[in-house]
């Protein structure tokens, strides 16, 4: 009886062997990093808003502070999104013809709020505190990037559990002085390599990462 | 939540599908008296060792395991998860949807996104107050807490307040005005009452009838005068659900005039309790738990200052399980008890009758009273006649008790001893068609008038009917008008506790729907309903209030929840002394009964009071104390009757009293008086609303104006089936030896030590963790518990734990993180004592849970809790198989599924809500441990001692729950977990749980030998 194989087929079927194996580790490998991507995080995305609010213009280029706005950074959990009366606060003044900025006079006039579209949105399960972190050194720019040079605010981290914990298992990298923590343009002195460290026992900094400290 | 209803005529079937196995009650009896009995049993069930109760202790979930079991069940099973874990992945790969902002347009003043804020308030019940501090979530109150500064509260509260939460945001609530059930409007409805007030003008009011539930609101005090003086004949109606009506007849006797009566627990060493179940309800229940449980705690001074409790009662209570000597009688022979220890103080009155059997006992207290005058008080409960009332009045007397630990003050909520009359003068009324107007204030007597009295019937005689109240309920549905009523959390008013000290009601919330507050009524009635309440209230307070600026005055007193002196002063009433005759006329000998006749008992539900929380969830399935079943009002019957009658748990029976009948399950209680019969009123409600309908059994149908508390006569026939009923005592029970530690106070005093348990961690070979900043820990004083259930209630509101319906709780899946548990012991089957202790997660440093998950979803943290991580869980149930407390909860389908949008408005925002398939349990109130934490960060200082309180801790009238950082050497938790009576909850096994209890210390009389 004749071969019913070709010797070749030897190969082939040691090559479909490996094929099989790396298509199914290199689908595993797409699908991780489609997980990670901006597709699934949606990091560096920019978000469609009711106004066209610029952090550039506000904060980078007429300096206003963080707090101006995010007015409970400083005690709550949430930072505050400003009511349309701190936007009014000036653009009852500046800007008044502007359309970009009829939103704004609208949900005054109406009393209806502006519908901003959420950002960075953490799961309900997770319980992130703004105040914790201003209070331990770690500035707005460690997760919120260089807000100043944003035009459309855009998240930048990817805002998964990993990344959270990154910095919770070695926060001395993210740390700096308390009066520094608003600052956009603040890096570490070149003088001084073991500041975080210093700062860590300064600010009784301990980077919790059991499960409670998150989520409840 | 879905509710299944049992067919009364269910077979004789347990929840798991098997035929159910009787209690052999003489086997039992046998059992106990050999002394082969345990030591503490939770239930009957476990002290028969029946097959349903070894099976709930193999099979944690028992209906589960036969589904498993089923070869075509498990087939479809393997099916159904095979399909579901296949696309569990895929369900992984939806996006989170974008979420929206809405921030304010203009940002009230106060609020902070993420911090709370609390405001004063006051919950009106039954006509009193309960001053309390309501959490606010950007204008969504979330939780009742007590108010500090008010006396009724003292910062607890009951579990009423804790639910009223869930009635606010109940979907089934009235939202119109109704005409005849159709939609209409409040200005229509006025102009109608416009009308009507017209021709009444002319009669002055002859034809006009206002009932409501007590008044101690001044608003409304002063609008009744301004009606009842400009219609000079109508006439204005109270009814209480459990008022002061023996009272009230009592001290007119005594005193010449109606006085309300309040006892100083925290002043008395000898109490005698003639069925007056202090501990368990009424207006200043919390206040009288605070007091009483201050003098339990016996470590303070070695128990010198501790109190004896006597209770004299028919149907098992919270002051009974509390009484160092508890005797149950039938009602006719509490009375008989009564004269018995009043003629041994010197009372001329007459002999006692059919109470020979306990002369030692009623010796022994007239013995101990009088050891004590001075600091000894007799109470009577609202369910006796006067005379016993009367009797009681005299005893304080005689013990010089007036002034010290019983005060006299003028009635608050006006004079209640013609209550009944005044209904039964109204049915008159209404039978001759002399009343053109019937207004009923926030009442429902279609539902709950006497059966007598023929409400429903003779309703239909009066012109116009408007009823008033939350709920369209029976009465609403028989009214020609229906206005919705506020919640207290959302309307201006004004209320008076049980000893007047008087409290702003402050809303928290504009009203959800189209409803007006009383006031609002009353102004409407008087020609005006275009006033708001906060118009009407602040009406009433512009002279009144003290103090020249009124603004400031009036913003304090919102502030504070009080208004300063106002509580009733007490009176110094003029002793009239007994009347010559008095002493054979006072209590009219019992009549002789027939041996087979039972007494009937009726009680408000502890929970459900008289009906009116029905529709809520929280209170439907909350385990009541003493019997631990949920969603239903079975009869309570003693062994030795249902041994008598051949009946056990859920047997039915037609119980028939005067031609009234009634076919209700009985259950059996261990603790119940010997031929009687304990009915819980609240139930079998028609109308309710989509939980309270249809559930349980309405009781009201056998209840008359002339005996509403008990009735004697009664007879019961076994009807030959059974009915299902939800009982969670035997769920989740621990396998072990003396699990709550009671002794007595010789036991105590002798060996302080007594319940002690060695400390495991010395045995282990493993230098243990060490905890560097916090450790939270937590003490539970088993001497102080009453069993009030407040707890529960606020745990479930505070952590956003659903309910799940009888059914489910019938299969062992009910979700409250704290059960209380009440064991039995002694080797009396009818006369046990009780013992109460709340279980929750224990918190074990070495916890068996934590090992058999086997995704890390049940982990410690640093400060030694055990966290459980709501994400990762998959729920396997292995970590609940292995927990030897069973305090773990497993969500088996979506309980927390709101249907409407305003039923998420109850949640909690600093606390995770659980999808299905998910554990949980206590978490030690993590939310509140981060959140003073955080605090403290900010301030850049450590958690102080007693910032943090958890929620159960923080609503305990008996302080009997005590949480802290165990590293700090000066917290009172420390400092109580060195308590001699401090003991860990099966320590043997080494688990090292933060939660420990420190036994119960009973004072039993040297000269009673038990009882």
């Amino acid at each position: 009886m004749s071969q019913v194989f070709h010797p070749a087929s030897n190969v082939l079927a040691k090559l479909s062997l490996v094929l099989v194996l790396a298509g199914a580790g290199g689908g595993l490998f797409l699908l991780d990093r489609l997980f990670r991507s901006p597709y699934n995080t949606e990091a560096s995305v920019s978000r469609q808003q009711p106004v066209p609010f610029s952090h550039k213009h506000h904060a980078g280029e007429l300096g206003i502070d963080c707090r101006y706005c995010h007015t409970s950074v400083e005690i709550s959990a949430s930072a505050g999104i400003p009511p349309t009366q701190t936007c009014m606060n000036c653009h009852s003044q500046i800007w008044t013809w502007s359309p970009t900025l009829e939103p704004v006079r609208a949900s005054y006039r109406t009393d209806e709020s502006i519908q901003w579209t959420k950002v960075y949105d953490l799961p309900d399960f997770v319980y992130f505190n703004h105040s914790v972190h201003v209070a331990k050194g770690v500035g707005c720019v460690s997760c919120h990037g260089r807000v100043d040079q944003m035009n459309l605010t855009y998240q930048v981290p990817t805002l998964q559990m990993g990344w959270c914990l990154d910095c919770h298992r070695d926060p001395a990298p993210n740390l700096r002085p308390r009066s520094e923590v608003f600052n956009m343009a603040w890096t570490p002195p070149a003088d001084n390599p073991n500041l975080g460290a210093e700062l860590m026992a300064a600010h009784d900094v301990h980077g919790r990462i059991d499960c409670t400290a998150c989520h409840r | 939540m879905s509710i299944t209803r049992e067919e009364p005529n269910a077979p004789a079937v347990a929840a798991g599908g098997k035929p159910r196995s009787a209690l052999d009650l003489p086997a039992l009896r046998a059992k106990l008296a050999t002394g082969n009995g345990r030591d503490q049993w939770l239930s009957l069930e476990q002290l028969a060792e029946t097959e349903e109760f070894k099976e709930l202790i193999h099979n944690e979930f028992p209906s589960q395991v036969t589904q498993l079991l089923d070869p075509v069940g498990r087939r479809s099973f393997l099916k159904l998860m095979g399909a579901s874990l296949a696309l569990a992945g895929a369900s992984a790969c939806t996006k989170q949807p974008d979420e929206k902002i809405f921030p304010y347009v203009k940002q009230p003043e106060w609020i902070v996104p993420g911090v709370p804020l609390y405001f004063a308030s006051a919950m009106p019940f039954d006509g009193y107050g309960q001053g309390v501090l309501v959490e606010s979530h950007m204008g969504r109150p979330t939780k009742v807490e007590g108010n500090p500064d008010h006396p009724g509260s003292l910062g607890a509260t009951d579990l009423f307040a804790q639910a009223s939460v869930l009635t606010l945001y109940d979907p089934d609530r009235s939202q119109v005005v109704r005409n005849i059930g159709e939609v209409q409007t409040w200005a229509n409805f006025n102009t109608a009452l416009g009308a009507l007030l017209k021709a009444q003008q002319a009669k002055q009011g002859a034809g006009l009838r206002i009932l409501s539930q007590p008044v101690t609101s001044p608003t409304l005090a002063r609008q009744r005068q301004a009606l009842l003086a400009a219609y000079p004949q109508a006439r204005w109606y109270q009814v209480s659900a459990a008022g002061n009506e023996a009272a009230h007849a009592a001290t007119k006797v005594a005193f010449g005039r109606p006085l309300d009566v309040i006892p100083h627990f925290d002043k008395a060493d000898r109490i005698l309790s003639l069925d007056a179940d202090f501990l368990g309800g009424g207006p200043g229940m919390v206040r009288a738990v605070k007091d009483f449980s201050a003098r339990r705690r016996v470590s303070e001074g070695g128990g010198q200052s501790m109190n004896r409790l006597y209770v004299v009662e028919t149907a098992p209570t919270n002051t009974g399980a509390c009484a160092d000597h508890r005797l149950p009688l039938r009602p006719s022979e509490i009375g008989e008890v009564a004269l018995g220890v009043a003629r041994g103080l010197g009372l001329p009155v007459r002999a006692p009758v059919g109470v020979e059997a306990h002369a030692e006992w009623i010796a022994a207290v007239v013995k101990d009273l009088q050891a004590h005058r001075g600091r000894s008080v007799v109470v009577a409960g609202p369910w006796q006649p006067a005379g016993v009332h009367l009797l009681a009045a005299a005893m304080n007397q005689v013990l010089s008790a007036e002034g010290t630990t019983v005060t006299y003050v003028e009635p608050v909520a006006g004079d209640a001893s013609t209550e009944r009359e005044g209904l039964r003068e109204l049915s008159a009324a209404m039978e001759a068609g002399q009343v053109d107007a019937l207004v009923m204030l926030d009442v429902n007597p279609v539902y709950d008038a006497p059966a007598d009295l023929d409400f429903k019937q003779r309703l239909a005689k009066v012109g116009t009917r408007i009823h008033y109240g939350l709920y369209y309920d029976e009465t609403a549905e028989l009214s020609h008008w229906h206005v919705p009523a506020t919640h207290y959390l959302e309307n201006w008013g004004d209320v008076r506790a049980f000893d007047g000290t008087t409290s702003i009601v402050q809303p928290l919330i504009a009203p959800l729907y189209d409803g007006k507050s009383q006031p609002q009524v009353l102004a409407a009635l008087l020609g005006d309903g275009t006033k708001t309440s906060y118009e009407l209230v602040r009406e009433t307070w512009k002279g009144a209030l003290s103090g020249g600026d009124f603004e400031a005055a009036w913003r304090k007193a919102i502030h504070d929840g009080v208004i300063p002196a106002t509580a009733a002063a007490p009176v110094q009433a003029a002793w009239v002394g007994l009347p010559n005759a008095w002493g054979a006329t006072v209590l009219p000998k019992p009549a002789e009964r027939a041996a087979d006749s039972l007494d009937i008992v009726f009680r408000p539900d502890s929970a459900l009071y008289d009906g009116r929380f029905a529709n809520n969830a929280w209170l439907q399935e909350v385990p009541r104390a003493m019997t631990r079943v949920t969603w239903d009002n079975p009869a309570l019957i003693a062994p030795s009757t249902a041994e008598k009658l051949g009946l056990d748990q859920g047997a039915l029976i037609d119980l028939t009293v005067d031609g009234r009948q009634l076919q209700v399950p009985v259950w059996v209680q261990p603790g119940q008086a010997t031929d009687s019969l304990t009915l819980y009123l609240g139930y079998g409600r028609s109308k309710a609303g989509s939980v309270g309908t249809a559930v349980g059994f309405d009781t009201y149908t056998l209840r008359t104006s002339t005996a509403p508390w008990s009735v004697a006569g009664a007879s019961a026939v076994k009807v030959g089936r059974h009915y299902t009923l939800a009982c969670t005592q035997d769920h989740h029970s621990m396998e072990g030896r003396n699990l709550a530690r009671v002794g007595t106070l010789a036991e105590f005093q002798k060996d302080p030590e007594f319940a002690a348990t060695e400390d495991m961690r010395k045995k282990s070979m493993y230098p243990g963790f060490k905890y560097e900043r916090y450790a939270w820990g937590m003490t539970v004083d088993l001497s102080t518990c009453v069993g009030c259930n407040a707890c529960i209630i606020a745990c479930q509101a505070e952590n956003n734990i659903p309910t799940v319906g009888k059914d489910q709780v019938s299969r062992g899946r009910e979700m409250q993180w704290i059960r209380i548990d009440r064991y039995f012991s002694g080797d009396n089957l009818d006369t046990p004592s009780t013992v109460l202790q709340p279980v929750f997660c224990q918190h074990c440093e070495q916890a068996p849970c934590e090992g058999v998950c086997p995704v890390n979803a049940t982990v410690h943290d640093v400060d030694g809790l055990n966290a459980m991580v709501y994400n990762r869980c998959v729920g396997t149930r292995y970590c609940s198989n292995n927990c030897p407390y069973k305090v773990r909860r497993f969500n088996f389908t979506l309980y927390n599924d709101p249907h409407s949008p305003v039923q998420e408005m109850v949640f909690n925002p600093d606390v995770t809500v659980r999808s299905r398939g998910v554990m949980e349990k206590c978490t030690y109130c993590v939310q509140r441990i981060n959140f003073a934490k955080n605090a403290a960060i900010r301030e850049q200082r450590k958690v102080t001692d007693g910032e943090i309180l958890t929620a159960c801790q923080q609503v305990c009238p008996a302080d009997a729950l005590t949480f802290g950082d165990i590293n700090d050497e000066n917290a009172k938790v420390t400092k109580l977990k060195k308590d001699p009576r401090n003991y860990t909850l099966l320590n043997d096994l080494g688990t090292l749980p933060r939660t420990t209890y420190l036994a119960g210390v009973r004072n039993p009389n040297p000269d009673l030998a038990r009882g």
